[in-house]
């Protein structure tokens, strides 16, 4: 067991052997996220019952939680892979962070975007202080800090050290800030509506969710893996495994 | 951590050391022994990687393949040890301009705990006595490098790691320089150096050259 | 502890010989606090809403402008390759230039605040709270600024980015202590706030020096 964690530690340390492994893999990743994201919406979309408060326009949470969820996990697997890299030096871990970053800050994105929609019916307004908005949006501006840090150190493995540090300092962050937006919110409730909570969701609406969040992940994945092997590439460009996968596929 | 085994004794050592800078091979499988009355000097050209070899083995860069032995115990273990017992001195001489000499002074030997009557004394022997009470920005460069080197006269540290020590000097600064490297030497010190300069008056000089090796 | 005691010295009489340092954030200070009666109502019943969270943006905006100046010196003429050089522990080193930032910045913003409170009709039973805010809160401000300038220190106009950086992680000292000034001010308790800022502090005390080190070898050249 102890030799098996030892090996699997030494190959996910081997560009080539991830590169090779993943390689049938994306063809099944993009099924499964094509397939998922079609059913759960179909289901989210048509089946699902209205919501009694707001009516239909509440089925935006099918887009809107996985996305904020997959912002989160993001967040704490680039810090993760940073951690890794600064701790064991491991390549593979400082690209799949620096990867990372722009994937989960688009899902980011696309939680305040959504979220913004779902205010205009439900709240009147585009945007609202709303507490998980609120922090979605000093998520974004983490994201923002550790993208823009990355680019801008001047040696590589620096920015990638630098990256690995920030995304630390803000994982250990990122729950004092929800707290603290969570506790500024309630002091400061807008009269109107609170958003559904999941618990307590009709399984007819909570079904659809689970299967778009279970995709969100995996086509989170899908993008990684397509990223990360584009890094490979790129570094190892020099490497006679690389040389001879290009000139085979030519 | 362990103390080495006798304070003035000097023996660095370091073995198959190989670095890597840009995608280019610096040195490769190279051997560095420096012991008490050694001045080693490195040359090379320029981007030859002697910079790199001397931090290196003043500890202040480990991304590189080897070992660097102090007293026959790895360097990064004993460090604290080894960075007392060790003098560096960079391309930049940390000598802030808004403060006197003898406040740059202190701080540069702070390390070593060294009284201010004994700094008085180093800066005259580095013809900087009358400038109590002038800022080093209004000194020359050649000045501030030498309020910088002004440390070799007080600080008890037997190893020397200088780096371009002869940047900004006149003539009778880099005269003095040399006879303070050879007086530390003759007396047990040891010094790793580089310098484009060519020494004179050394009678134990030591060189290794780099920029030999092509990747 | 020689160099890093020495480097506390050294940096305080280097602010002292340098008076822009330290009073030109204070300046700053005070003209944004002016800018909101302007800008908006100088009505005294409104800006005393606004007073608290108003003084505590601009102390913020103060406090970001001198940090970027916190490590850049040092690493441009080789005083970070000496400490490294000193076998002294960077953590520590980390620690003494916040600690010094804090007495140059957050200090002097503190007891300057009751002035801001007189220009914003800060009530009466709120300067307690401010002035309490403001001790705890400005040393997270400097702790978790050293990080930010430890990472930017190398990079050219990197003062905008350590803005970025740092923002984010700022917001829940801005939040707690805005409220506690808040709250102060109508008559309400505010010991939970503070007590919010004292956990804070204990914590940015006892982490990110480990950040700000980490950070700071990254300024080394090869």
């Amino acid at each position: 067991m102890w030799q098996w964690l030892t090996q699997l530690y030494h190959r996910m340390g081997s560009p080539k052997w991830f590169y090779e492994l993943t390689t049938p893999w994306i063809p099944w990743l993009a099924a499964i996220s094509i397939i998922g994201t079609v059913v759960g919406l179909v289901l989210g979309l048509a089946y699902a019952p209205a919501d009694y408060l707001q009516g239909n326009s509440f089925r935006i949470i099918y887009i809107h939680v996985p996305a904020a969820i997959l912002a989160q996990s993001a967040f704490m697997m680039m810090a993760v892979a940073g951690a890794v890299y600064l701790i064991w030096r491991m390549k593979m871990a400082a690209w799949v962070a620096k990867v990372i970053a722009p994937i989960g800050a688009s899902f980011c994105l696309i939680a305040l975007l959504t979220g913004a929609i779902w205010g205009k019916p439900t709240w009147g307004t585009w945007w609202v202080w709303d507490a998980r908005l609120t922090s979605m949006l000093m998520l974004l501006f983490l994201y923002f800090g550790v993208i823009a840090l990355q680019r801008a150190m001047e040696s590589e493995d620096a920015s990638y050290k630098a990256g690995a540090i920030l995304s630390l300092v803000g994982l250990v962050n990122i729950p004092i800030i929800k707290y603290s937006v969570e506790w500024w919110n309630t002091l400061h409730q807008p009269a109107t509506l609170k958003l559904t909570e999941k618990p307590s969701m009709d399984p007819d609406m909570l079904v659809p969710l689970l299967i778009m969040i279970v995709t969100s992940y995996v086509f989170f994945a899908l993008l990684v893996i397509l990223n990360t092997r584009n890094e490979i590439l790129l570094h190892e460009r020099k490497r006679s495994w690389v040389k001879q996968l290009l000139s085979g596929q030519e | 951590m362990t103390a080495p085994k006798r304070a003035s004794q000097i023996e660095l050592t370091a073995t198959s050391l190989t670095c890597e800078r840009d995608d280019r091979l610096l040195f490769e499988q190279l051997s560095v022994h420096v012991a008490n009355g050694d001045l080693l000097q490195l040359v090379g050209p320029n981007g030859a990687g002697k910079t790199t070899l001397l931090r290196l083995l003043a500890g202040l860069n480990q991304d590189f393949d080897g070992e660097v032995l102090w007293a026959g115990e790895p360097l990064q273990q004993v460090y604290a040890h080894y960075a007392h017992q060790r003098l560096y001195m960079g391309h930049l001489s940390a000598v802030k301009r808004a403060l006197t000499p003898i406040e740059n002074l202190r701080w540069l030997t702070s390390q070593w705990n060294v009284a201010d009557d004994l700094l008085w004394q180093a800066l005259e022997e580095v013809s900087l006595a009358g400038y109590e009470e002038t800022a080093c920005q209004q000194l020359s460069a050649g000045q501030q490098r030498r309020v910088a080197l002004a440390r070799l006269c007080v600080c008890p540290a037997p190893l020397w790691i200088l780096d371009e020590p002869f940047t900004a000097l006149d003539h009778y600064g880099v005269t003095w320089l040399e006879q303070q490297l050879e007086r530390h030497v003759t007396g047990g010190g040891a010094v790793i150096i580089t310098s484009h300069h060519a020494l004179q008056g050394i009678h134990s000089l030591r060189q290794l050259e780099l920029g030999s090796v092509h990747s | 502890m020689s160099l890093i005691g020495a480097t506390v010295k050294r940096d305080l009489l280097l602010a002292a010989r340098n008076p822009g340092e330290w009073a030109n954030p204070l300046m700053f200070f005070l003209m944004v606090a002016a800018l909101f009666p302007l800008a908006v109502d100088p009505d005294p019943s409104f800006l005393a809403k606004i007073a608290g969270g108003v003084i505590w943006v601009a102390a913020l905006l103060a406090t970001l402008l001198s940090l970027d100046a916190l490590f850049r010196a040092d690493v441009e003429d080789g005083s970070l390759e000496q400490w490294l050089a000193s076998g002294e522990s960077l953590y520590g080193m980390a620690l003494g230039k916040a600690l010094v930032h804090w007495c140059i910045s957050g200090l002097p913003l503190t007891l300057m605040s009751p002035v801001l409170g007189l220009m914003l009709a800060l009530p009466n039973d709120a300067y307690g709270a401010l002035i309490l805010s403001l001790a705890v809160g400005t040393p997270i401000l400097s702790l978790l600024g050293a990080v930010g300038a430890a990472l930017t220190a190398s990079v050219r106009s990197g003062g905008l980015l350590l803005t970025l950086l740092i923002l984010p992680l700022y917001i829940p000292v801005l939040i707690f202590a805005a409220s506690a000034v808040y709250h102060a001010g109508i008559g309400m308790p505010y010991n939970g706030q503070i007590a919010m800022l004292g956990a804070m502090f204990a914590l940015a005390l006892a982490f990110t020096p480990f950040a700000a080190a980490a950070a700071l070898k990254l300024n080394l050249s090869r």
